[in-house]
C-alpha cells in the first residue's frame, strides 16, 4: 500500500480519473485508485463508496471528498474535489457555449434530438444494470421490485414532487429495513 | 416557456440546494425532479433543451452532476451554471466532511445498513423515471424509440463507451432520420 505525498498530487490523481470517465467515473476511481496507485485496498474502496452513498449528493464528490480527507484534512478534501470537478466542468461549459451558438440551426436541432434520446437510453441502461444488485439487498425481493415499480409510476408518469417521495416511500422503506434487520 | 429574470436568482439556487440534499444515490436520480421544477413549473427551460442538456454533459468526461452546470447554463448563461453547481455542491460536501469521520466508525451499525437497504430500490425506480421523462418528450418519433432500444441494448451488451452512442445519436439526428 502506498498514499499520496501531497495535495497536489491528490488534484492530479482525480483530474486524471474524472477525464477518463465517460458516462460515470466510478470504475476509472477503481482502476486508478486502487489497481493503479494502491492508495486504498478493494475493500476500503466498497466501503468509502457504501458510506458516500448513504450521504446525499453525488457520490463520486461524496468519495473523492473523503479520501482527500483521509489524507491531508481539509486541504486535501478541497484538491480532491478540484480534482474531480475543474477540468470536466471547464470541457463542459465549453460543449455548452458551443451548442448554445448553433441550437437554432436545423442540423444542430436534429443533432441534439439524437443525442437526447441516446441519453434517455444510457439512464434506462443504468437502471436496469444495477436492478439486479436488489437481489443482495436484505429486505424481500418483492418489496423491493414494489418500491421500484411505485417509484417509477409516481415520479415518472405522475410526477410527484420528489421531497414527498423520498421522506415517505423511501421512509417507509428505511423503517420497514429496520424491522427486517432485528427480525432476522 | 417565461424569460428568466433576476428575481429568479434565488429560486434558481434554491431549488439546487433542495436538489443537493434529495440527491441520494447520485445525482442523475433528481432529474425528474429538476424537470418538473425547471420545465413544468417555471417555464425556464423546454423538454427539448432540457434534454440537450443532459446529452451534452453525457456526452463530456467527468463525473454525472455536470448535467447541473450545463442546465444552468442553459438558463442563464455562466453566471447560471456555477450559481446551479454552487447550490448543487455546498449542502453534501459540507455533510460529507461533517459525517466522513462519523460514518467510517458506524458503517455496520443496523441504521446506516436499514437506509441503504431502505433506499436503493426507490433509487432505482429514480433512475427508471429519469429516463422515462427524457423519453416522453419523443412519443410518435419510431426512429427515437428504435434509437433509445438500440442504447440500451448496447450499453448492456457491449463495453462501447457512452460518447460514441452520443456521436451516433447526433450524426442520425442531424441527418434528420430522428
Amino acid at each position: 500500500m502506498s498514499s499520496p505525498g501531497s495535495p497536489v498530487e491528490l488534484f492530479i490523481a482525480f483530474t486524471s480519473l474524472a477525464l477518463q470517465g465517460f458516462g460515470g467515473v466510478l470504475p476509472v476511481a477503481q482502476r486508478e485508485l486502487v489497481d493503479k496507485r494502491a492508495w486504498l485496498t478493494r475493500e476500503e474502496f466498497a466501503e468509502t463508496l457504501s458510506v458516500g452513498q448513504v450521504l446525499p449528493g453525488p457520490n463520486v464528490v461524496n468519495m473523492a471528498l473523503m479520501i482527500g480527507d483521509l489524507y491531508f484534512g481539509w486541504r486535501g478534501a478541497l484538491a480532491a474535489l478540484a480534482g474531480i470537478l475543474l477540468a470536466p466542468l471547464a470541457i463542459v461549459l465549453v460543449l455548452a457555449t458551443v451548442y448554445a451558438r448553433i441550437a437554432a440551426h436545423p442540423m444542430a436541432l436534429g443533432a441534439i434530438r439524437g443525442m437526447g434520446a441516446v441519453a434517455a437510453g444510457l439512464i434506462f441502461a443504468m437502471a436496469i444494470k444495477l436492478a439486479p444488485t436488489l437481489k443482495k439487498n436484505p429486505l424481500p425481493l418483492a418489496s423491493c421490485a414494489a418500491a421500484v415499480l411505485a417509484t417509477w409510476v409516481l415520479v415518472g408518469a405522475l410526477r410527484m414532487p420528489m421531497a414527498w417521495l423520498v421522506l415517505g416511500l423511501g421512509g417507509a422503506m428505511v423503517v420497514f429495513a429496520l424491522f427486517w434487520l432485528d427480525r432476522r | 416557456m417565461n424569460p428568466f429574470t433576476p428575481d429568479d436568482w434565488w429560486p434558481l439556487f434554491l431549488h439546487f440546494l433542495a436538489m443537493s440534499m434529495l440527491a441520494v444515490g447520485g445525482a442523475l436520480a433528481t432529474t425528474p425532479e429538476i424537470h418538473r421544477y425547471l420545465v413544468d413549473q417555471r417555464g425556464w427551460l423546454d423538454d427539448a433543451q432540457f434534454s440537450a442538456s443532459i446529452a451534452l454533459a453525457q456526452a463530456a468526461p467527468g463525473p454525472n452532476l455536470l448535467f447541473v452546470p450545463v442546465l444552468g447554463h442553459a438558463i442563464a448563461g455562466m453566471p447560471g451554471a456555477f450559481v446551479a453547481l454552487a447550490g448543487m455542491l455546498i449542502p453534501s460536501t459540507t455533510l460529507a466532511l461533517t459525517a466522513a469521520r462519523w460514518g467510517r466508525t458506524r458503517r455496520e451499525t443496523r441504521g446506516v445498513r436499514a437506509f441503504v437497504a431502505g433506499m436503493a430500490p426507490v433509487t432505482i425506480g429514480l433512475l427508471f423515471a429519469a429516463g422515462t421523462v427524457l423519453a416522453v418528450p419523443l412519443a410518435g418519433q419510431t426512429m427515437a424509440w428504435v434509437l433509445v432500444a438500440a442504447t440500451v441494448g448496447l450499453s448492456i451488451k457491449t463495453k462501447i463507451a457512452p460518447v460514441w452512442m452520443i456521436a451516433l445519436g447526433a450524426v442520425a439526428g442531424a441527418m434528420g432520420w430522428v
